[in-house]
């Protein structure tokens, strides 16, 4: 029996297509404990949607498919559930918030009826009762004039209120675990900061636990008690924010932070972007999928995939440059010092 | 929603003012008169006639008098069968075929889409193959073929059911199929492809999150935004059916409509012509009329007129 709420041990994904295999993920782990919020950073393609999907096996089989690795549920094993045995965790235990709330939910169905379909089909309540909840759920996600939004059809929506529809849906049948891929990618920036706001007041208030998914380092500041940093199909470097934010060990979460406008430090540093593109999923790298785009790479790194290092027991990155044999480098973070870190050993990385 | 109907009515209306002045003028721009093709008739016969039937006025005259009576609905005589009325020849064949089309609409438009049904959800599977073909063979084969088959097959060899004539129910069945046979095909077909699209839908797969089981998914989530861009076409299409198919109608012998279309026109017989389109030009109309009503029932975003 595991300790841990949810535990996915080295999994592996991979999409059969007409071209070939696409390995999307590649031997991913992470745990996520009662009450706690996951963020899985990265950019566009590097598997975490497919991640997480993947909990739920949301992801049509075939193309997709599950080539290794465990998922463990309150220490039961998910990956060998059928479709239908699946049913059952949907909606119910897992609950999920998609990025684009515009194409989320059915249009030609009233709001209302959306949400407690899901309630009638996890909740032993009549139909009163499910239309009595899901009103009460609308008005908890802050929608003025709930019982008028229950009989609303979508498009009458803007993309705020759809996205906290789609939040009481997940929450209407009290799930353990919420996954929320890119919530606030697709609202205009007021509206992100609401919307989080509501994550955040709503897993203090129910100890819901949360994976986050962005590729928005500042969306992750505000929410996450641990950041894993995902690089084509592989977590590259995971921690505490401090960690990730103020010791970051990995070159592509360098690249991420340089990346990020911060308003906060008073700072001249420059925007900077990360050169090149991922990898080919089709045929991913013998040594780091990191390295044709790293400044510091080495020759180890063309060859040799490199091992997960231990910083301490919370923080993990797998990059070459951790490795006593490695040159110094100084995170090319600009002026501030808060970013300039030492690694263990005495080396700086 | 009431403004959004009266509105859609009296565009309808001007519609069919328009396809019959049209019709009107264009029909008289073609060469000849009714009575040239017919045996041999001397120059002061088809004169006399011409002044019969008044088609010796002048145009606008003849329009005014035509739009007069059409508003009272009198279509007019037939120039080509003597004493027969327009109206009578409408009255008379109109039922047949409309029943016709009918039972072909109401058998294969249900099937297609359910075929089309079956075929999206065992995508790739021996069922999605062999109802492919089918659709494939029932738009590429004319019905002329068609009807020969089930004619030799169901009607000589199985005797199951009459070749051809119209007179019992089990007279329908024969030429219900041929006709529906193409309509099962093509809504087998754009069913198939759009509960594909509607698959791949973020909505579906917020439903399968929310762990319901595929069969309310179908019904409840798929299947009505499958169906929204299907109804488009379903005026048109009801109306062309109702009007009865020249082919079927020869090759089973039926009294319907279809023939009609065909011979008043090669007979340049204006009044038969003229009283057909508008008839089924108002029909054409008025489905499609009554589609965009339910149209606005089906899906709720079309509500701003």
């Amino acid at each position: 029996m595991s300790k841990h709420l949810l535990e996915v041990k080295d999994l592996y994904v991979s999409f059969d297509t007409y071209a070939g295999e696409v390995q999307a993920v590649r031997g991913v782990d992470f745990t996520l404990d009662g009450g706690e919020t996951l963020a899985i950073v990265g950019e566009s393609g590097c598997g975490k949607s497919v991640t997480v999907q993947t909990i739920m096996k949301l992801n049509p089989e075939p193309p997709s498919r599950i080539k290794g690795g465990s998922i463990l549920y309150r220490g039961e094993e998910l990956i060998n559930k059928t479709n239908r045995e699946m049913q059952a965790y949907r909606g119910k235990e897992f609950s999920m918030i998609f990025q684009d709330s515009m194409t989320s939910l059915n249009p030609t169905m009233r709001v209302g009826r959306q949400i407690s379909e899901a309630i009638l089909k996890h909740r032993k309540m009549d139909r009163k009762e499910a239309k009595k909840l899901a009103v009460e759920m609308l008005a908890k996600v802050g929608l003025p004039n709930p019982d008028k939004c229950y009989r609303q059809y979508p498009h009458t929506l803007s993309g705020g209120m759809r996205q906290r529809v789609m939040i009481a849906m997940a929450l209407s049948c009290e799930p353990a675990i919420l996954l929320a891929d890119e919530p606030t990618t697709a609202l205009d920036v007021t509206t992100q900061a609401q919307i989080l706001e509501l994550m955040k007041e709503i897993k203090e208030r129910t100890g819901t636990s949360i994976i986050l998914i962005t590729h928005n380092l500042g969306v992750v500041s505000r929410m996450a008690d641990r950041i894993a940093i995902m690089y084509a199909g592989k977590i590259v470097e995971r921690g505490l924010p401090d960690d990730i934010f103020y010791r970051p060990k990995h070159p592509y979460t360098w690249g991420l932070l340089g990346s990020m406008p911060d308003m906060s430090l008073r700072t001249d540093r420059k925007l900077t972007s990360i050169p090149g593109t991922p990898p080919d999923l089709f045929a991913p790298p013998e040594g780091c999928a990191f390295a044709s785009r790293c400044p510091y790479c080495m020759h180890v790194c063309l060859k040799h995939e490199p091992p997960v290092f231990d910083m301490s027991e919370e923080h993990q990155s797998a990059c070459w440059l951790i490795d006593s044999r490695a040159e110094m480098v100084v995170p090319p973070l600009g002026e501030d010092k808060t970013l300039r870190v030492k690694g263990r050993g005495g080396h700086v990385v | 929603m009431r403004r959004y109907i009266v509105r859609r009515f009296f565009i309808s209306v001007v519609t069919v003012w328009t396809i019959a002045t049209v019709c009107f003028f264009l029909l008289r721009l073609l060469p000849g008169n009714p009575f040239l093709s017919t045996t041999i008739m001397k120059q002061d016969m088809v004169d006399k006639m011409m002044r019969y039937y008044g088609l010796d006025k002048p145009l606008w005259q003849q329009y005014i008098t035509y739009m007069g009576n059409l508003l009272r609905g009198d279509f007019g005589y037939s120039l080509k069968y003597a004493g027969r009325s327009v109206n009578y020849v409408i009255k008379s064949t109109f039922p047949t075929s409309a029943q016709l089309g009918m039972q072909a609409l109401f058998f294969g438009i249900p099937t297609g889409t359910l075929l089309g049904i079956i075929s999206a959800k065992r995508r790739g599977k021996e069922l999605d193959y062999a109802f492919n073909a089918l659709s494939v063979i029932g738009i590429s084969v004319p019905s002329f073929i068609i009807a020969a088959l089930l004619q030799y097959i169901l009607g000589l060899k199985l005797g199951w059911f009459p070749v051809a004539q119209w007179k019992s129910f089990s007279h329908t069945i024969l030429p219900t199929l041929t006709l529906s046979f193409g309509i099962i095909a093509s809504h087998c077909r754009s069913m198939r492809t759009l509960m594909l699209e509607v698959d791949q839908q973020d909505y579906l797969k917020t439903a399968r999150a929310k762990g319901l089981g595929e069969t309310r998914i179908v019904f409840f989530h798929q299947i009505r935004n499958a169906i929204i861009p299907m109804i488009t076409g379903l005026g048109t299409e009801i109306a062309g059916l109702l009007m009865g198919s020249y082919v079927v109608e020869k090759i089973f012998s039926i009294p319907g409509m279809g023939s009609y279309f065909v011979t008043s026109i090669q007979g340049l017989d204006y009044t038969m012509v003229l009283g057909l389109v508008v008839f089924q030009g108002t029909f054409v109309v008025f489905a499609n009329f009554l589609v965009d009503i339910l149209y606005v029932i089906v899906d709720p975003r079309i509500r701003i007129s």
